[in-house]
């Protein structure tokens, strides 16, 4: 257990004694600490020890212990496992210093802990409710809260399986609709929340100069053209320079937390693909890490080969539709991008033949893959991957990298500094445009992915233009990938044992990580022996990385905010979830 | 004229006008050129707006139909595609947007989520199908539906169109259409049709905890 942290366990827990103790639940891993330790803790990890990279901050309700507990990953960016802290509150009153001030990045996570279970987070900048809506009745990922169509604890229901009763749950619910009210409540009197809070939290300039000018709050989205979905910005304008700008996310809120927690852990694989919905592969791939960590299983090697053909499939045609949106955002309207949905077609042509549906794939099983790939698609892949592709991108290239505008409008513009991504736990392309050359599958390598030779592109400028030059290099790499991949792989069974639709999972948690294309997508997953996960829980990589918005967009115009957003490459569905 | 289904005969046109002159009723020159010159609202909500981008690409290409204009605004569109979950933060908006379409106007729910839920119609925040709010003229099965699947849902209310008549359409009727009254975000999503329903079941709940809890429940 010590070796794999990077640093012996007993180097923390002689340096603190009695103030951090290590996890000894069975199937745990990581050191608890006390809510009053948690803050000096966490310097001396990132100031002496170099955990500096805080991956994921998320809660779980231990409603049996009558205890609330909030769990930090802490990573080092040179390469290595998981640091994990654990600190343990009363439910009835739960507060746990904020890590906002030491590591930034964790300010919209601890927000949504605090809107979900309802945890709170001392000398937090802005602990607003950040999914649901200010006034929400309740927290809904405490295991006490019951939703409005709430059936029974766990599926498979008893109305359903093994004998099926079909009725409508709009008939049991008093109100006919997905809705619940406090008792009592009177509608009439309710006075709707405004968004006040949020306008005064935004910063404005102090003017001192004769030229004064107004400053003004625009709201960009949710429905909006180039806000990618469902997404909004609260912008302040001096002019037409963004003085503040604060993103507000929730619009597609589907709750994949509360209904994976009810869902066995087989019937979450198919809501996964409906996070990131650009690439269900990946989706696919970080869960099926995390739950086989639990399980204690290994997938057979031609199941790895295909896992990693499908995860680069996947990255390739993120990319590629990125930068389509890239353009689109600079105004290139449609035309740059009916180039890259050109190919994205013919890789969803695949992804539909092995796995039966183009974009919601439900592809990967504990242990495996769901079907085999026959010859025909293979020659398939093969010619796409040793042919077309490698010709489309160079050709994507020749048209728009040096292009006048593009780099008139992306050089220089939204810059994040390295020191900055790391602190915001930036991921994915946005931090190694920054200069970090930080990349899951190769800090910490999972699958098969050590076999194979690969760079991990690096671009130093931070800005927008390098952001898709990255793009652009991880495509290359990708496609180096496959085709060793094709070389390689090998003939043979593609499931560990026998597929099972109700697999048993051992009592612990696990953290699966993958390096998505978006950045880095991990799974946090708490087993207690029953066939439904305790809690469940995804690290959305685009949710964490929009936390370095408001950082990329202050000084930039406003014409620039849209740009900047699109080069972070956010889906929606993963990052309201 | 090309088309052939819209020259109704039964009025006699001299052979040599024929090939100039064409008799129609008003009902279907009117709706023949409405139903081929759908301007989509660009409004994308999740998953199936993915694919609604694919289908307005180079593979399937829904400007063959006459709907490539997509317009951003309400004010210009004449069709809002629902392309996804409907959550209780977005619903609102949603129905300003249709609120502001000006008519005719069609509503499109697109995949399992817009029409009845999907899968996530028994998470907290989510409205079980938009036809809870506004009316649905065409609802497309899938989760998503392929391209294909949605170009059928075009071309059925196309045939829907067809079907309407002058008399009867809701915007040249003597009294204008009410607009929806748009929901609140309260404790939870507020429909303000039903406000004497949650009253109503509110109180009684009141009440029955008054009776069970003792008095613990001594809330104002």
């Amino acid at each position: 257990m010590s070796e794999q942290f990077g640093i012996r366990s007993s180097d923390l827990t002689e340096r603190f004694p009695e103030r951090v103790i290590p996890d000894s639940r069975t199937g745990y891993s990581g050191f608890v600490v006390k809510p009053g330790n948690l803050i000096e803790i966490a310097q001396v990890l990132r100031d002496e020890l170099g955990y500096d990279y805080l991956s994921s901050v998320t809660g779980v309700d231990y409603l049996p212990e009558n205890k609330m507990e909030v769990v930090y990953h802490f990573y080092r960016t040179t390469g290595g496992g998981a640091l994990v802290i654990k600190t343990q509150v009363d439910r009835e009153n739960p507060l746990v210093p904020s890590l906002t001030p030491l590591f930034p990045g964790a300010e919209f996570q601890e927000r949504e802990a605090w809107d979900l279970l309802g945890i709170r987070f001392e000398n937090h900048p802005d602990l607003r409710r950040i999914l649901t809506w200010e006034g929400f009745y309740g927290h809904p990922l405490r295991k006490d809260w019951k939703e409005p169509f709430f059936e029974e604890e766990a599926k498979p229901y008893k109305s359903r399986w093994p004998e099926g009763h079909v009725y409508r749950i709009e008939d049991k619910n008093p109100f006919h609709d997905n809705v619940q009210y406090p008792p009592g409540f009177d509608p009439e009197q309710w006075s709707p929340e405004t968004d006040e809070l949020l306008y005064a939290g935004l910063k404005r300039v102090d003017k001192s100069d004769d030229f004064l000018t107004e400053q003004v709050v625009v709201n960009l989205g949710p429905q909006h053209p180039s806000t990618h979905g469902v997404f909004r910005m609260v912008v302040v304008l001096d002019g037409e320079t963004v003085v503040d700008l604060k993103p507000i996310m929730g619009y597609l809120h589907r709750n994949h937390e509360k209904i994976g927690e009810r869902n066995t852990f087989l019937q979450n694989m198919p809501f996964t693909d409906r996070l990131d919905y650009v690439c269900s592969m990946s989706n696919n791939f970080g869960y099926a890490l995390a739950v086989e960590k639990l399980m204690g299983i290994q997938p057979p090697e031609r199941a790895e080969y295909i896992r990693v053909m499908m995860a680069e499939l996947t990255r390739f045609l993120n990319h590629i539709f990125s930068i389509g949106f890239l353009l689109n955002d600079l105004g290139a309207f449609f035309t740059p991008m009916l180039y890259a949905l050109e190919e994205r077609e013919l890789i969803l042509d695949v992804f539909e033949a092995v796995s039966g549906s183009r974009m919601m794939c439900n592809y990967f099983r504990f242990g495996g893959v769901a079907r085999d790939i026959p010859d025909e698609v293979m020659e398939k892949i093969r010619k796409l991957v040793l042919d077309r592709l490698p010709r489309k991108l160079d050709e994507m290239d020749y048209f728009i990298t040096n292009n006048e505008i593009v780099r008139g409008r992306c050089e220089g513009v939204g810059v994040l500094t390295a020191e900055r991504a790391i602190a915001l736990s930036a991921s994915g392309p946005v931090l190694r445009a920054s200069g970090v050359p930080y990349d899951v599958r190769r800090a910490d390598p999972y699958s098969i992915y050590d076999r194979f030779e690969f760079d991990i592109p690096v671009r130093y400028n931070g800005d927008i233009y390098d952001r898709y030059l990255l793009r652009l290099d991880e495509m290359r790499q990708s496609l180096r990938i496959l085709q060793q991949v094709l070389k390689d792989i090998p003939e043979g069974p593609i499931m560990s044992g026998k597929p099972q639709y109700q697999v048993r999972v051992p009592a612990g948690e696990s953290y699966g990580r993958v390096e998505g294309p978006k950045g880095e997508l991990g799974f946090y997953v708490v087993s207690n022996g029953k066939p439904n996960p305790w809690r469940y829980h995804v690290r959305a990589p685009t949710f964490i990385n929009l936390t370095s918005l408001a950082e990329m967009c202050r000084g930039q115009k406003i014409a620039d905010v849209v740009t900047i957003l699109g080069s972070i490459d956010i889906v929606l569905g993963e990052v309201d979830r | 004229m090309a088309d052939d289904g819209l020259n109704t005969p039964g009025y006699e046109i001299p052979p040599e006008m024929q090939g100039q002159v064409a008799i129609t009723t008003l009902d279907k020159i009117y709706n023949w050129s409405r139903k081929n010159s759908l301007w989509p609202m660009m409004f994308g909500l999740a998953c199936c707006a993915i694919e609604m981008i694919s289908t307005a690409a180079s593979r399937f290409d829904f400007s063959r139909f006459g709907m490539e204009v997509m317009r951003p605004s309400p004010r210009q569109a004449d069709l809002m595609i629902v392309s996804g979950t409907v959550t209780k933060k977005m619903i609102p908006q949603i129905v300003r947007l249709y609120n502001q379409m000006p008519e005719p106007r069609y509503v499109i729910a697109m995949g399992a989520c817009a029409s009845g839920g999907g899968p996530f119609k028994e998470g907290y925040t989510v409205v079980a199908g938009v036809d809870k709010f506004i009316p649905v003229d065409v609802y497309i099965p899938g989760c998503p539906p392929t391209p294909q699947a949605l170009l059928h849902g075009f071309i059925t209310l196309m045939k829907k169109i067809e079907k309407q008549s002058l008399r009867s359409v809701p915007w040249y009727q003597k009294t204008p259409s009410e607009p929806i009254p748009i929901p609140i975000l309260g404790p939870d999503l507020m429909d303000p049709r039903k406000f004497d329903l949650i009253k109503q079941v509110t109180s009684q709940m009141a009440q029955k905890v008054d009776v069970t809890g003792e008095g613990e429940s001594s809330h104002e």
